[in-house]
């Protein structure tokens, strides 16, 4: 996977990047270009059709992603930031490169030949590609304690299990930007996704119980790739001690180059600014 | 001697036939381990456990499987497909359940879910692209429910979360021709 990364990458931001997440998709912008990468978003992109299309209607699932495959340069791969986004769109893909059918329908639709070797890659595949380690950073991250939370970015269906799952790459790359690892047992538990809005009384206390053992693990903070798991961890938590919950690529960012811009922690609902001023972050 | 809940010779093989063709897995191969169950974070709240349905589907139990809250709290998180030591696809057999309900019109023990998943839909097929005020406003007008989680919106809507204006695709009648009624106001799903 991933063995030419162009310096220009294809990239795919998802709804909640490019609206309740921008903090997220600054940070990974302002990564990546410290790292000498350019995300160049992909020309009107649409949804990839996030949990809904796939529970009505598989076709429809397929169609959507196959428009965003339809406007990636051919021979680049599609760099993608939303774990939720990645397995729809390497799903669909999947499903193209199965179907004869769908593959007609893709090239009468588009007017474009399929390409079953592009490459659908998660930001997590760049930053090993890069090798962070030996990447030379500008800031430690001062002894900054954290447990990870994965949600279910590492949980690969069947047919989805030749694809690399990331374990561990978070804390590999925070504990070399000199961060500090709590142990916890929370860290592939599901955040809810929609649940949280359809049955709040069911997803309040299963959040509750990933923040208490996050606080009872003495870390600092959450940290976490996804910014759906973002919002529902700040959005449902009503244990009264709570953590700030941070954006992985926020805390990349911060020691890679960009200062951190103020700007991305006021729009967290739990205030990290106190917890990184005082480990002298910001 | 008791009569029997089921009769095996009567059991009809065509509706697990059916859920393997659509989930592309093997729902044979469950050995009712129940490492499904003690995986999924939403077990509690659903009326049959993830092995269970599957039991059912085996059994041809179509009645009862497609009128379970289980179809419509699965979120698809995928972890009891990962752990799945016979690899069973047990979250593409809930999205195959979902789509046999809405095509047989049977109406979701668990509406919430499926209005939330329209208001999705309508959505992408309004601005190609999800906007969570509109998901939001279409979701609690049709669920009748405008008042709970207010304060939570007033607290994203504070910190910037809640996007008044919707990021949006120009070339909507191309996204809008993918929807089975492609002019863009068509029928939602199960009505």
């Amino acid at each position: 996977m991933a063995n030419k990364i162009p310096k220009r990458i294809p990239y795919f931001p998802g709804c909640s990047m490019a609206t309740t997440a921008k903090e997220n998709n600054q940070s990974l912008n302002a990564m990546c270009q410290s790292l000498g990468y350019k995300l160049v978003e992909l020309k009107d992109w649409n949804c990839c059709g996030s949990s809904s299309a796939h529970s009505l209607n598989h076709d429809l699932a397929v169609d959507l992603a196959s428009r965003n495959f339809s406007l990636v340069p051919k021979g680049k791969p599609m760099l993608v930031a939303c774990p939720s986004c990645l397995l729809r769109l390497r799903q669909a893909h999947h499903r193209l490169c199965q179907s004869y059918d769908a593959r007609v329908r893709y090239e009468h639709k588009w007017g474009r030949p399929f390409d079953p070797t592009l490459e659908i890659i998660h930001y997590f595949d760049l930053l090993e590609h890069v090798g962070l380690e030996k990447h030379p950073h500008l800031r430690t991250l001062n002894g900054l304690s954290f447990v990870t939370y994965y949600g279910c970015m590492l949980a690969q269906p069947p047919d989805m299990q030749h694809y690399k799952a990331h374990r561990g790459l978070m804390e590999k790359a925070l504990i070399a930007l000199g961060a500090e690892e709590k142990p916890w047992g929370y860290g592939a538990r599901c955040c809810g996704t929609f649940l949280s809005v359809v049955r709040p009384e069911v997803v309040t206390p299963l959040i509750d119980e990933i923040m208490v053992d996050a606080v009872q693990s003495k870390a600092d903070c959450i940290v976490t790739a996804c910014s759906m798991c973002h919002l529902n961890l700040e959005m449902r938590v009503t244990s009264k001690k709570k953590i700030p919950v941070m954006h992985f690529s926020e805390l990349l960012a911060i020691a890679l180059g960009d200062a951190g811009k103020k700007d991305w922690f006021t729009r967290h609902l739990i205030d990290p600014i106190p917890l990184l001023r005082a480990r002298g972050i910001l | 001697m008791p009569k029997p809940a089921l009769k095996l010779k009567k059991l009809d093989k065509s509706f697990a036939d059916k859920v393997n063709r659509l989930a592309h897995t093997d729902s044979r191969m469950c050995f009712q381990c129940r490492a499904c169950y003690n995986t999924c974070p939403f077990v509690q709240a659903m009326d049959y456990s993830p092995p269970a349905i599957l039991r059912l589907v085996l059994l041809g139990q179509e009645k009862t499987v497609l009128n379970s809250t289980t179809i419509w709290t699965c979120v698809g998180c995928n972890t009891c497909s990962t752990i799945c030591p016979q690899r069973v696809d047990m979250a593409a057999v809930m999205d195959a359940l979902r789509q046999i309900a809405l095509e047989q019109g049977v109406m979701p023990a668990q509406p919430e879910a499926l209005i939330f998943h329209n208001a999705i839909l309508d959505s992408i097929k309004k601005y190609g692209r999800t906007h969570k005020l509109d998901v939001m406003i279409r979701y609690k007008v049709k669920n009748l429910d405008l008042f709970s989680d207010v304060d939570v919106g007033l607290k994203m809507f504070v910190k910037r979360k809640l996007d008044m204006l919707p990021s949006r695709v120009k070339n909507l009648v191309q996204v809008r021709s993918l929807f089975p009624n492609g002019n863009g106001n068509g029928k939602s799903y199960g009505k």
